[in-house]
């Protein structure tokens, strides 16, 4: 069954004069527990469209639904509160907060989004960092730990919460070879244990590769 | 929520020379406030009993019209024995009132038998002026180094230190007093200085002491009159609402034209300090303008600067599906913790401040040898006031760059280095 579906779907930029076609005319859908790929040269849309897809931006022209919403319709503050429900977000530049460490990096969601009581917190943030391997690291602050550690942590962030779909754009570029490879490869372990869908963007082969569907943009158009 | 400050105390700790620049700056306008307003509440509240405890009392009640012309004594604005009956019936139905004393208020010709010079006089009945001015004989001498009982006796008189020197007369000499009757005639009498007293700033200031039975067999008074009436109430911070009580239970009594019979006075319309401690209070308001200056200025500009540097931050939060207003909720948090965690540390030294300077009391001189000292008090309505309006401006101060934060976009955000 799909999770996302992406319906005629066109986003056009204005500045000034200019008009920017970022994305023209797609159609698509995501399965549910998929593990997808939106790949293509700079400037073809990949991030628009996983803005899009996560509720962080709105289309020109088209529908999306996630589930069984049509979020294209919602006001702001409703997207806000369907993005802390139901999406988790891995990013380039890892975003932890500076000011946690580790443990409550992953415990933010819970806290300031979903108002969980203690005990079932600590639980489930526990759990998650056990999946991703940073259990021994949860006292450290972000700056003490490297980027792909980083990035473990941010994975843990993005599925504390159990989300439906987690997106992540470009989330190895600002790792090397190796780590970004292990840190795909962390999602793709998350994807089977959660059943939770990803979808991510990348300029890497190597990357590329470990997804199991892989959606290539040119100009803003599926090819 | 317990949350929320968590962050909001781990932020300020992020820039840890800029917060404690701008605590400092907010600790330093809250202490100035408390000690200055201690310093010149002590300053007022001397002034203002040493004004009103040893001769001007705290209000005054004439005959209509006397106050307007008290430079010339006038002893046709008389009140008396009805009238006086009148008022101390209306004093004692009123619970706020202390004290009541009768006076005569008169210039006179002194005469020590050689030389005559002009003084003028409060003729007072010592019982009941000791009950409202108890520091009349603050200023006084006399021949032993003890002050009697009942100040002055009937046939004594105490006469101003300056004239006594000038006339050089001595504690225990007899002198004459000489003065004009309402009616014009002329009458004199013997009397013997009992002491001296030592001359004040402001009016009444420089007048000696008498009985008032002698002022009213002086005058030649028929019967007891009076010129002035005295009062001392129970709570002085209650002194306005006294005063207006007061007022309105005289406006009662009309002479015989219909207007109204009596004029009353708070110290402040009669002295002239009353301008000084109304400069005082406001520079004491001037004082917590620029603290409130201070402490909209320094965290309007440090929360400015926070949600500036963390737009990525912000960015992040919003797109995980923080709601706008948590996040509102994260900065406002921050700038009321750095508000009080100031105005603690500003409550705190200045209370150890006001402490130590009660221990080394600062001296000032009032009147000529008289030193008195500062002992600066601080009342808690005052702190809570102080903090609460830190607080309060705090909060308000960052509630632009809050909302700011709140409104942003996650996109814009999230793509802002
Ligand atoms: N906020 C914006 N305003 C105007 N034009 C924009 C904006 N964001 C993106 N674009 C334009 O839309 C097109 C698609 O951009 P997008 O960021 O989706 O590409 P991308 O595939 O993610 O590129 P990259 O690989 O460099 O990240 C580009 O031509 C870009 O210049
Ligand atoms: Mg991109």
């Amino acid at each position: 069954m799909a999770l996302v579906q992406i319906d005629n779907v066109s986003r056009i930029y204005q500045t000034g004069e200019v008009q920017v076609k970022a994305l023209q005319d797609v159609t698509l859908s995501i399965d549910e527990a998929a593990f997808v790929t939106f790949v293509g040269p700079s400037g073809s849309g990949k991030t628009t469209m996983l803005n899009l897809i996560g509720c962080l931006d709105k289309p020109t022209k088209g529908k999306v639904f996630i589930g069984k919403e049509q979020v294209d319709t919602f006001d702001r503050r409703q997207r806000a509160a369907f993005r802390g429900s139901t999406l988790g977000f891995i990013f380039q530049a890892f975003n932890l907060f500076q000011v946690l460490t580790a443990y409550e990096n992953v415990e933010y969601p819970l806290v300031m989004i979903k108002n969980e009581s203690i005990s079932k917190r600590k639980e489930k943030v526990l759990k998650v960092l056990e999946s991703v391997g940073m259990l021994d690291q949860k006292d450290k602050f972000p700056d003490q730990l490297s980027g792909g550690q980083k990035q473990r942590i941010a994975v843990a962030r993005a599925l504390v919460t159990q989300p439906k779909l987690v997106l992540a754009d470009e989330p190895t570029a600002n790792l090397d070879k190796k780590s970004a490879v292990n840190v795909i490869r962390l999602m793709r372990n998350m994807r089977d244990e959660f059943k939770t869908t990803f979808i991510f963007s990348t300029h890497d082969p190597g990357v590329m590769k470990e997804a199991e569907v892989i959606h290539t943009l040119e100009d803003g158009k599926l090819v | 929520m317990i949350r929320i400050f968590k962050i909001a105390l781990r932020n300020l700790m992020r820039y840890k020379r800029r917060t404690l620049l701008t605590s400092m700056l907010i600790t330093l306008g809250v202490l100035m406030v408390i000690l200055f307003s201690g310093l010149a509440g002590s300053f007022k509240a001397i002034m203002i009993g040493q004004i009103t405890d040893s001769n001007l009392a705290q209000m005054q009640i004439h005959k209509k019209g006397y106050v307007s012309s008290i430079d010339t004594s006038p002893l046709n604005l008389t009140i008396n024995q009805k009238g006086y009956k009148t008022l101390e019936k209306v004093f004692k139905e009123n619970p706020d009132i202390e004290a009541y004393s009768p006076r005569i208020k008169l210039s006179a010709m002194l005469s020590n038998f050689k030389e005559t010079t002009n003084v003028r006089l409060n003729a007072i009945d010592p019982k009941k002026e000791i009950k409202v001015c108890p520091n009349v004989s603050d200023r006084m001498k006399f021949s032993g180094s003890e002050i009697p009982d009942i100040l002055l006796k009937q046939g004594e008189i105490i006469i101003p230190e300056k004239l006594a020197k000038g006339l050089k007369i001595k504690i225990g000499d007899p002198v004459v007093l000489v003065a004009n009757n309402k009616d014009g005639s002329v009458n004199g009498l013997n009397f013997t200085v009992a002491g001296v007293i030592e001359s004040l700033v402001g009016p009444q200031g420089k007048e000696g002491y008498m009985h008032i039975k002698d002022a009213q067999s002086l005058l030649r008074m028929e019967q007891p009159e009076t010129i002035e009436i005295a009062l001392r109430i129970k709570e002085f911070d209650k002194l306005d609402d006294v005063y207006t009580d007061l007022e309105s239970a005289l406006a009662e009594f009309k002479n015989k034209k219909g207007k109204p019979a009596f004029e009353i006075h708070t110290w402040e319309t009669l002295s002239p300090f009353a301008n000084i401690a109304k400069m005082i209070d406001f520079m004491t308001i001037s004082m917590k303008l620029i603290m409130i200056a201070i402490v909209l200025i320094s965290v309007l500009n440090v929360m400015m600067m926070s949600v500036y540097e963390r737009v990525r931050e912000i960015g992040t939060m919003s797109a995980i599906g923080t709601a706008p207003g948590k996040i509102m909720g994260l900065f406002l948090a921050e700038g009321l913790s750095l508000g009080f965690i100031s105005t603690l540390v500003g409550n705190i030294i200045g209370i150890v401040g006001i402490y130590f300077l009660n221990i080394y009391k600062i001296p000032f001189a009032f009147g000529r040898n008289t030193i008195y000292l500062l002992s600066p008090t601080i009342n808690l309505s005052e702190l809570v006031w102080v903090t609460a309006i830190v607080l309060l401006i705090s909060v308000f101060a960052t509630l632009q760059p809050a909302y700011k934060a709140s409104k942003m976009e996650p996109v814009d955000a999230l793509g802002h280095v």
